[in-house]
């Protein structure tokens, strides 16, 4: 009987934990949604329920579709950058050469720093007068006059999504090169044996076998481009006129701007609808490959 | 052949500190412009080199930041200490004992890492304004310890899973309590572990801006990434004092990669593959 106390002693902290940090807000988060909740209702406690109106609201607004459009753009080009340059290195970083697992680690940098850093310095890269890139591009004649790659609504989106993908490509390529390393190396030899060339080898070996990894790394970046904030506040604040827009800066706004908690709360919930139809469909498809892979064998 | 093989190398290396220069050179930038005048940094074409720069943007960060650096510091402490606090008990027994729900657990962890951090912060600022204590560092404390526990029982489980059990059972033969051998048997064994669900508490802490900017929305205890976020609104002519700031606060990392890099390689591949 003790000892079962005493098991329960070990899990109750974690459990009370998660029902109050994630469980209650959850809720609260969804009951918010329902509410017209407002600054005052911090104070007053007054928040009168009214149903789906917060939503209703939220669609309603010509922000959500730019926001929504921003959001996979952002999402899209993000992953699929970040995912390509960081199997290019991580296929290249298999190779064998002096000093390789010191500049391995060395790249990581982007990736753990601070996002507020990382967006800061591409705030000062892009600046439209001092900034090196205008002024690169000015003096190799690439371009005749600056361009303003923040307050531009038609290269906004872009520029942030730079600054992102610059920020993900070493978490891409560590956990690819993890993948990598998986994979016997009697495969590529048994291959080169039978004449495949290093393309061959490529898309007969490395590729499916490295799909279940793929599969994480696109999931995570995924439920981490989502989540993106820090890196659009510092460098667009999600403008110039909702160019850089998305629908974490926009629940953001919605929230803390216009103290508009319940339409930020709706907003918030819409994205948490979003990561888990994409979690779904990921944990479908390794599923599928996995039974496929039975059927195989 | 060997001289061929050799040669093929030293020229890979080259590629490869090709691609990191490329890859590294906005935190050159961030290094260089700390270090120029600031009048330097309006000139064109730019200083591509810091030597015969200046300190003066260090010395205006630390005047300007010094207390925002403190406050990250308190908060990143703090973070790291209340998580392993709730994450070791946890993951000891997820990993020891059969109970029932524990799957369940374990999916709910896996789960939660995926809400986005907007969402928390919107009803986390409700609860907290509730209990009374938005812009205290408690608040921020208890709002990234949200981004560090559910990594950190995940990876410290995985871990305490590769523990022969064995070594509990003999402590437990002479009598030893579930606590005892947590404490004098799994956590030595287990450090490692619990340096990189230290090290990771410590970094998302140290980076969240998220929290750090609604659950403190007067700046009472700014730490240091709203620093740097006010600190370009208001300055931005003094890019030098900006920039040294920015890498003021990205020591954490760097003294990561240099003493810890095979913990940092443990966390990055750990948490997101592991079970």
């Amino acid at each position: 009987m003790s000892a079962r106390l005493a098991r329960i002693g070990f899990l109750a902290p974690i459990a009370v934990y998660l029902v109050l940090f994630f469980g209650y807000p959850l809720v609260s988060n969804i009951t918010m949604a329902m509410r017209e909740f407002t600054a005052a209702s911090f104070y007053t406690g007054d928040a009168p329920f009214v149903g789906f109106e917060n939503y209703a609201a939220v669609f309603g607004d010509p922000v959500f579709g730019t926001a929504l459009l921003n959001t996979a753009v952002f999402t899209v080009a993000s992953l699929a950058f970040q995912f390509a340059i960081g199997l290019a290195l991580a296929v290249f970083f298999q190779r064998h050469f002096p000093l390789n697992g010191v500049l391995r680690s060395v790249l990581l940098l982007p990736w753990l720093l601070p996002l507020v850093v990382s967006g800061t310095v591409w705030r000062w890269i892009y600046d439209q007068e001092y900034g090196v890139l205008n002024q690169v591009l000015l003096s190799t004649g690439v371009i005749e006059s600056e361009i303003p790659w923040l307050a531009s609504t038609s290269v906004a989106l872009t520029a942030v999504t730079v600054a992102n993908i610059w920020v993900g490509i070493p978490f891409n390529m560590v956990i690819l090169y993890g993948g990598l390393q998986g994979i016997p190396t009697q495969l590529y030899e048994a291959a080169s044996l039978d004449g495949a060339g290093p393309w061959k080898r490529f898309t007969n070996i490395t590729w499916p076998l490295l799909r279940p990894v793929s599969a994480v790394v696109l999931m995570l970046g995924l439920v981490y481009t989502l989540k993106v904030f820090d890196v659009i506040m510092v460098l667009t604040q999600g403008g110039p006129a909702n160019a850089t827009e998305t629908l974490t800066t926009w629940a953001y706004s919605l929230s803390f701007g216009d103290l508009n908690f319940g339409a930020g709360a709706a907003t918030g919930n819409l994205l948490i609808v979003l990561a888990l139809v994409f979690a779904v469909l990921y944990l479908r498809s390794t599923r599928e490959s996995a039974a496929a892979e039975q059927e195989r064998s | 052949m060997v001289v061929r093989t050799r040669v093929r190398r030293a020229f890979r290396t080259v590629i490869a500190l090709v691609i990191v220069g490329v890859l590294l050179f906005p935190l050159y930038w961030m290094v260089n412009a700390s270090l120029q005048p600031s009048s330097a940094l309006l000139e064109t074409p730019p200083r591509w080199s810091p030597i015969g720069g200046t300190l003066d943007g260090y010395r205006e960060a630390i005047q300007e930041q010094g207390r925002p650096l403190l406050n990250s510091i308190i908060i990143a402490v703090g973070t790291v200490t209340f998580t392993l606090a709730i994450s070791v008990p946890a993951a000891y027994a997820l990993s020891r004992f059969r109970l029932p729900g524990t799957g369940v657990l374990l999916f709910a962890l896996l789960l939660v890492q995926m809400i986005p951090g907007i969402v928390m912060a919107n009803s986390l600022y409700a609860v907290m304004n509730q209990m009374g204590i938005l812009g205290t560092h408690v608040a921020l404390i208890l709002a990234d310890s949200t981004l560090a526990v559910p990594f950190a029982v995940l990876i410290l489980r995985a871990f305490m899973v590769t523990v022969p059990t064995e070594l509990g059972e003999a402590a437990m033969v002479d009598g030893a309590g579930h606590g005892r051998i947590l404490w004098s048997v799994i956590l030595p064994v287990s450090r490692n572990a619990v340096i990189t669900a230290g090290l990771f508490g410590f970094l998302f802490a140290w980076a969240d801006f998220l929290f750090a900017v609604t659950l403190n929305s007067d700046d009472t205890i700014m730490p240091v990434t709203v620093g740097i976020y006010r600190f370009i609104g208001a300055h931005t002519a003094n890019w030098n004092a900006v920039m040294a700031t920015g890498v003021i606060a990205s020591i954490p990392a760097a003294i990561l990669i240099i003493a810890a890099q095979r913990y940092v390689a443990a966390g990055v591949t750990g948490g997101a593959l592991k079970d």
